[in-house]
């Protein structure tokens, strides 16, 4: 029932505020229509699984004529050897933060023309900021959809504020509190608490950071990954470390479900558009681009992925009880606290991965 | 010339998917990233963390073998003793039954079975006793590798059982010798065989495992698959690996000597 009404009110919304665009957006269609169409007509395009509303595709065939090509990927680990050897030329492609400093590092992208993207005017200042730990100079990404790793918490168990990565270390919520399975974001609490850089890679920090892991330990309840979703869902747990992305659909299965983004600061995740060097319809890949941040459409497809879009514009039309939900809008001074993660490189990959096998290791 | 034509595809098969892949082990086990030859990967064993691990582990799967053997060697005798009437197919069919059920699914159910919320302490709350921890400890690991290895100790016991012949056990009964003496003097001797497979075939996959130690131990409990596991998907250390596997395959080795030296006729094996 909810959904039928969820459904109803997003209808609603898109007829109403595509009605209301119909005068005004004159000018941007013009200027999708100037950029011609590529050689082929047609544009490949590379996504994460799952991270779009497929009718978005039909609905950018239908206004540019521009055929779509729509592959996806699982981890950013699989996606990059495929644009490496460029066995398939894909026009745009949506890697995250830490695997777009790899790309640019290694040549693999191209400056995106940013004359054919008139919709940039929408992002983000923030993120676009955030951007420019892997992109300094923003030259070759557009923000798509980005994120926060916090706390999310059952308020029925939880009665006070949460505030602080400390809440993960308090006695009371003994075998109640569910950590990542995965070294980088499980270090992101105690590093944050020890004010340090989550891509610290000093040993006196490290080693302090594999202490409190270690102190931590007979609180946790287990160390897991897409699990944490159903554990908390079912109660079975109390706190966990979760990103934002998914707590709006865990809060749809259980309304006493909440999300925090700790005072200290955490990772900060943007997953962004990048034009690969070898890509054949690098002009159909900026109207695909800027078509995505048109608002109402940016909107549609927050309504499907639920990821938070750094489009201003589709900010703007989201329900607005969703405005004071961290998990979509975090705080903008935390955010300044928040970081990417960035690659360590093999070496310390190594280091990290021996810290965290003496966490998980340790006897509780 | 005929035999030799008709073990080609077997051939092909070990060395495919045997000895190369083994080769493969041995090579980046003992070599570095660049390809020069090291002992380090091996020698990586001796860092406390991993030390630990290889304990717990060869600890839990030590008290898994014998909870097997303590289990089956029972059951295996039972077996025998229906295997008379014929009645003995119908309850080895049901005991593999479980076998044809996917491994990790079986042991993700046992992770809802024995969860805080779970079917046996929503029995326990019914019935108004305390909740009991059970999963993420070493008896929930234990318990799943028991779980899934039985049938490994039943089937080979089995076999060497069915093949000790009625006579010779009436043939001890008829010299004097007690339920006792018949056991320890007869059965036992005889079944050595399968008693020596059936740990080899429980205790090197309970040694080497990595899943039911994170399914069931909740990412708590460090076992040295799982400290391999990570050297391979995490950090894509494949010499590091490799080298901590050949740790591991040389208590496979001593498995496999010992089953060369007491079960020469090949009686034991399971199926």
């Amino acid at each position: 029932m909810k959904k039928i009404i969820t459904f109803g009110l997003v209808l609603t919304i898109l007829t109403v505020s595509l009605a209301g665009c119909g005068g005004s957006s004159d000018d941007a269609e013009t200027e999708t229509r100037d950029t011609k169409p590529g050689i082929n007509g047609q544009v490949k395009i590379y996504n994460w699984g799952e991270y779009i509303d497929e009718d978005v595709i039909e609905l950018f065939e239908e206004k540019t004529g521009i055929n779509v090509i729509y592959d996806t990927f699982d981890t950013n680990e699989t996606m990059y050897p495929i644009i490496e050897t460029g066995g398939i030329a894909y026009d745009a492609v949506c890697p995250s933060d830490y695997m777009i400093e790899k790309m640019i590092q290694n040549n693999l992208l191209q400056e995106i023309n940013f004359d054919n993207i008139p919709n940039m005017k929408y992002i983000d200042e923030t993120v676009m900021e955030g951007s420019r730990d892997f992109d300094p100079e923003n030259k070759y990404s557009v923000p798509y959809t980005y994120g926060t790793l916090g706390i999310v918490y059952n308020t029925t168990k939880v009665h006070e504020p949460v505030t602080s990565w400390n809440i993960l270390w308090d006695e009371k919520y003994d075998d109640e509190i569910l950590m990542y399975n995965s070294v980088r974001d499980a270090f992101v609490a105690p590093l944050r608490l020890l004010n340090q850089d989550i891509n610290s890679m000093d040993d006196t920090a490290l080693n302090t950071a594999t202490d409190m892991l270690i102190k931590q330990k007979p609180l946790v309840q287990s160390y897991v990954m897409d699990q944490i979703k159903d554990l908390m869902i079912c109660g079975s747990a109390s706190l966990a470390m979760c990103y934002s992305g998914e707590v709006l659909a865990m809060q749809e299965e259980n309304p006493d479900l909440a999300y925090a983004l700790p005072e200290e600061g955490s990772n900060f995740f943007i997953d962004s558009w990048v034009i690969p060097a070898n890509a054949e319809n690098k002009e159909n890949a900026e109207a695909w681009i800027n078509f995505l941040n048109e608002p109402e459409i940016a909107l549609k497809n927050f309504e499907y992925i639920t990821y938070s879009p750094p489009n201003t514009g589709a900010q703007e039309l989201i329900d607005k009880e969703l405005l004071s939900n961290p998990a979509v809008f975090p705080d903008e001074k935390i955010l300044k606290k928040c970081t990417v993660f960035h690659t360590l490189g093999s070496d310390g990959d190594a280091k990290m991965n021996d810290l965290w096998m003496e966490v998980k290791g340790a006897d509780w | 010339m005929r035999k030799q034509l008709a073990a080609g595809p077997y051939l092909i098969w070990m060395i495919g998917f045997t000895v190369i892949p083994l080769i493969l082990i041995v090579y980046y086990g003992l070599t570095d990233a660049s390809g020069a030859f090291t002992l380090n990967n091996v020698l990586a064993i001796m860092q406390p963390t991993r030390m630990n691990a290889l304990f717990r582990s060869l600890k839990l799967s030590l008290i898994c073998t014998a909870i097997c053997l303590l289990l089956a060697y029972p059951l295996a005798m039972i077996l025998k003793k229906m295997s008379h009437g014929g009645r003995s197919g119908l309850l080895i069919f049901i005991f593999i039954l479980p076998m044809w059920m996917n491994f990790l699914l079986r042991t993700m159910a046992w992770q809802v079975i024995l969860s805080r919320t779970g079917l046996i302490n929503t029995l326990l709350s019914v019935l108004g006793l305390p909740p009991a921890k059970l999963i993420n400890t070493n008896g929930a690991i234990v318990f799943g590798m028991v779980y899934n290895y039985l049938p490994f100790m039943v089937l080979p016991l089995y076999n060497v059982m069915v093949k000790i012949s009625d006579d010779v056990i009436e043939a001890a009964h008829d010299l004097g010798a007690g339920w006792l003496q018949t056991f320890v003097h007869i059965i036992l001797p005889l079944s050595v065989p399968g008693i020596i497979s059936g740990i080899t075939m429980v205790f090197v996959p309970a040694l080497t495992t990595f899943v039911i130690s994170d399914v069931l131990g909740g990412g708590m409990i460090l076992l040295i698959g799982n400290v391999i596991e990570q050297e391979f998907t995490f950090t894509a250390n494949w010499n590091l690996g490799s080298g901590l596997s050949l740790i591991l395959m040389i208590f496979i080795l001593i498995s496999m000597f010992l089953i060369a030296k007491y079960d020469k006729e090949g009686n034991g094996t399971a199926f």
